[in-house]
């Protein structure tokens, strides 16, 4: 009983930030178009389903997300064998640079993919421009490291003694991958694979620019028909039907991660061998293919006049051509740290509580099923529109006491929410694989709970809790859909004032947003390499 | 047991009062400058809002005020923020709204009426009727398709001119523009051509669609990424931009630009200011747009927002007679009317281009 009320406690602070600042103003949003005229309309809510247009874009949807998907897990699992269970000089980089698409600002690799895909383009004579191949290949640039980073981690705490069983009972190499390796990755692979397809289903930024108009998803049609038809109702039907699809797709891969029993131990890294050469080519192929829009952004900030110039980084210290910007692109830089740093701080608070309630082990099925439910509740916010959640802030958080639409809070907070996933999937696997025995042998030799959690958990945890911050910290950077809606001008973020660059006409202030965001990038992947030295395995998964 | 872990609460929960009220301490020093009247003036812009420090300097210099500038996205997303939060408006006064979307903010009640005195010159981008105490106009703009004339120097071929040859075999694929779904100039273009073509606007958009027009989300996309001179590596020779943007596309070292716009393609778009109905600091909001009609700010315009002041007797910057010249004969289309078709004329034409 005592525990019950402890963990209520705990649950209660977390689930009141969630509510506030995610339920609360979701639903405002879709209230405002459940009834717009202050009574309920659900047959306007049906009508909108029945469009011929509304079947053209679930379709795209659906298909383009299901391709996408397919081709990160084929990718992704075999890099995921090259980088977690083989070992070699410079691994570190390149798990970083896998994950790096991940923390990227959208908009940053919208113009950058741009750039190499036009007809002038690095790969211009594929004609791929405006094309559905483009926005494949984006999708898989994306999250090809989420199935890297969910299946490598799972891979690397493999028994490995298994497949060497029946690699001596005789089984060939493919037939010990197919009959014992690949059955014990699935849960990995089906847990990655509902994720990418969720983040994928709901990618706005890339589609947005590189499908021009031909090419829409759910996602940016709730945000055409909410920035620019104000058609709220329509806006609402397909929010609930993203809303229901998650809700689905989170079960899903929460029934998919159940099967998965983390292992504490690490399995021995093997040096690579002859065999290994197709996978380790191939492995290099997608870090080139990760590589190649960030190698093209990099040689466009460093043009200039048609020479060799370091102009555009000089012009970060001014506010562009034609006065673009309020403040200097550094003031920026340096607002998006301190922000990054109060986001980081708020997620990591958070997301310990919603993790250690969601690593205990419950003792009876009922608190399993509501454990269950507090966890999935907290990854909603991933495959939510941020056009719904950042209309919603303002027009829900508009009043005393929550009278946030001004505070400099709310971008901070907003990003804490998208970070605070990423910082429970981080975390609680480790606190999980920690035996309850340790915590019970500490308890009955005296230690009270905090005693435990300092001298039992912490120590194994204080890893994944470092790592979990800088990932939340290197996200907070990147972060750009929330954040264009809340940040205020005079004091805008990095990727904020890379959008109003490039929105503003110019060659300088081009040139201004391809070196800003190379600096981005550069911080990005600093914080990620340093996050990577701490050989936390769960950062990324799912 | 039971005490130690609600100690381990309360501490947590305290970490995360102390985080809020921080945030709190900083909200109620914000509130203590509004209760002083009229000190701060929050003027929600669209994106493409700038202007010289100096110039807005000034104006705190001669009122005492401190404007905020809050962008709020394109002119559309601008109008639709105000319309949704009208009840508690994000800002005292507005800048930004344009003649295609005037008529859905005057409608939905969003702004309160003051009519300053208007330069001369002024008074003929004025909103028609009853709308004009709403909006005062401050600037305009014309939508323009532009060209790459030293591509078609250095291919041989004559430009284009008039929108006609725009749908003609010999510029087949060489045509970009941002959508009128996602983009202000590409609604601005849209219009342009319910303007010259009637009803039969739709004919003409399926004709650029057979001669393979590009459609992208945004300007930036279409000027910066596909127009061969727009500084990425574009392959398309004919943009849809603005009458200002050729100025800046003279070389460095150059006299000339290398672009130019056509001005028979056209459509105008006049920008205005207004009051919000309910703002906190009304007389500061009205104070600025006063300034806003002064020839310091009208003169600046040109420079920091790319478009032409509505005091028409204020001087232009260098270049700008010869290469941004407007268009004589602009199109326009009727504000209420845009506002009464516009979802029909989106829907149709996204069906065209997206088919």
């Amino acid at each position: 009983m005592p525990r019950r009320t402890g963990a209520v406690v705990l649950a209660a602070i977390p689930l009141a930030v969630l509510v506030v600042f995610f339920l609360y103003p979701v639903a405002g949003m879709l209230d405002r178009g459940l009834r717009p005229d202050g009574h309920l309309d659900l047959g306007g809510v049906l009508d909108v389903l029945t469009r011929p247009r509304v079947h053209r874009v679930l379709w795209f949807t659906v298909w383009s997300a299901g391709l996408a998907t397919a081709l990160a897990v084929l990718l992704g699992v075999p890099v995921a064998f090259v980088l977690h269970r083989l070992r070699f000089r410079g691994q570190g980089l390149l798990r970083a640079v896998v994950v790096l698409p991940f923390v990227l600002p959208t908009v940053v690799v919208g113009v950058a993919f741009r750039q190499l895909i036009a007809q002038g383009g690095l790969l211009g004579g594929l004609d791929l421009d405006g094309t559905p191949v483009a926005i494949l290949g984006a999708l898989v640039f994306f999250n090809v490291g989420v199935v890297v980073r969910t299946v490598g981690a799972l891979w690397e705490g493999l028994d490995h003694r298994a497949e060497e069983a029946a690699a001596a009972l005789g089984a060939t190499p493919r037939q010990v991958f197919t009959t014992v390796t690949l059955p014990a990755l699935l849960p990995g692979i089906v847990s990655a694979a509902s994720v990418v397809f969720l983040f994928c289903s709901t990618a706005f930024g890339v589609v947005l620019t590189l499908g021009g108009l031909r090419y829409a998803n759910v996602e940016t049609e709730i945000y055409l028909l909410t920035t620019q038809e104000l058609d709220l109702t329509s806006a609402a039907a397909l929010s609930i039907l993203q809303l229901l699809v998650i809700t689905v797709l989170l079960a899903g891969s929460h029934r998919a991660r159940r099967g998965a029993v983390p292992h504490a131990h690490t399995a021995a890294a093997r040096r690579p061998r002859r065999g290994d050469a197709g996978l380790v080519l191939l492995t290099a192929a997608v870090v080139g293919f990760l590589l190649t829009p960030m190698v093209s952004l990099v040689v466009a900030s460093l043009r200039d006049q048609g020479g060799w110039s370091l102009q555009h980084y000089r012009d970060l210290q001014g506010d562009g051509e034609g006065n673009a910007l309020l403040v200097t692109a550094t003031t920026g830089l340096t607002h998006s740290l301190l922000v990054a740093v109060q986001a980081a701080s708020f997620a990591l608070l958070l997301g310990v509580l919603v993790a250690f309630l969601v690593s205990r082990r419950p003792r009876s099925p009922g608190a399993e099923r509501l454990r269950a439910l507090f966890d999935g509740v907290f990854m909603l916010p991933l495959g939510v529109s941020a056009v719904t959640l950042g209309f919603g802030f303002l027009i829900t958080l508009d009043r005393p006491p929550l009278d946030l639409r001004t505070s400099p809070l709310l971008v901070p907070i907003a990003q804490a929410m998208v970070a605070l996933p990423l910082v429970v999937r981080t975390v609680a696997p480790v606190l999980s694989s920690i035996d309850p025995r340790q915590r019970e042998a500490a308890a009955s030799l005296g230690a009270g709970p905090l005693r435990v959690l300092r001298d039992v958990d912490l120590p194994l945890a204080w890893r994944s809790l470092l790592a979990a911050t800088g990932f939340a910290f290197a996200v907070s950077l990147g972060e750009f859909g929330a954040t264009s809606f809340l940040a205020r001008d005079d004091h805008p973020t990095l990727p904020v004032v890379i959008f109003r660059l490039i929105s503003h006409p110019g060659e300088a202030n081009f040139g201004m947003a391809t070196a800003a965001s190379v600096v981005l990038a550069v911080a990005t992947t600093s914080v990620m390499l340093l996050v990577e030295r701490l050989r936390v395995s769960s950062v990324g998964a799912f | 047991m039971r005490t130690r872990l609600i100690t381990a609460s309360a501490l947590l929960l305290a970490g995360a009062l102390a985080l809020t009220a921080c945030g709190s301490e900083e909200k109620k020093a914000d509130q203590k400058v509004d209760q002083k009247p009229g000190k701060t003036l929050v003027v929600a812009t669209h994106d493409s809002w700038a202007m010289d420090k100096k110039v807005m300097a000034d104006f705190t210099a001669k009122t005492g005020i401190t404007v905020k500038i809050q962008a709020q996205g394109d002119a559309g997303q601008l109008t639709n923020k105000l319309v949704l939060t009208k009840d508690e408006p994000i800002a005292d006064a507005v800048f930004g709204i344009d003649n295609t979307f005037a008529s859905r903010a005057i409608d939905e009640g969003v702004l309160s009426t003051y009519e300053p005195t208007l330069p001369a010159t002024a008074k003929q981008f004025e909103l028609q009727g009853e709308d004009a105490g709403s909006l005062t106009p401050v600037d305009y703009g014309d939508v323009c398709v532009n060209i790459d004339d030293t591509w078609f120097t250095k291919k041989g071929i004559t430009p284009p001119k008039t929108l006609d040859d725009l749908a003609s075999p010999t510029y087949k694929g060489l045509f970009v523009t941002p959508g009128a779904t996602t983009s202000s100039p590409g609604l601005a273009f849209l219009l342009t051509t319910v303007a010259a073509y009637g009803d039969d606007w739709p004919s003409y958009w399926k004709k650029l669609v057979a001669n393979d027009v590009k459609v992208d989300a945004g300007w930036t996309d279409a000027y910066t990424v596909d127009f061969t001179a727009g500084g990425g590596n574009g392959s398309k020779p004919i943009v849809l931009s603005y009458s200002s943007s050729p100025p800046f596309t003279v070389p460095k070292g150059g006299t000339e630009p290398t672009t130019s716009a056509l001005l028979d393609t056209c459509f105008r778009q006049v920008e205005y200011a207004g009051v919000l109905r309910g703002a906190k600091n009304p007389k500061g909001a009205q104070l600025f747009i006063d300034f806003m009609l002064t020839r310091e700010f009208q003169q600046a315009l040109p420079d920091n927002m790319f478009v032409y002041p509505v005091d028409t007797t204020v001087p232009l910057p260098a270049g700008w007679d010869t290469w941004a010249k407007t268009a004589t004969k602009p199109y326009t289309v009727d504000p209420a009317e845009v506002t009464e078709h516009r979802s029909d004329w989106l829907r149709e034409w996204r069906d065209i281009t997206t088919g």
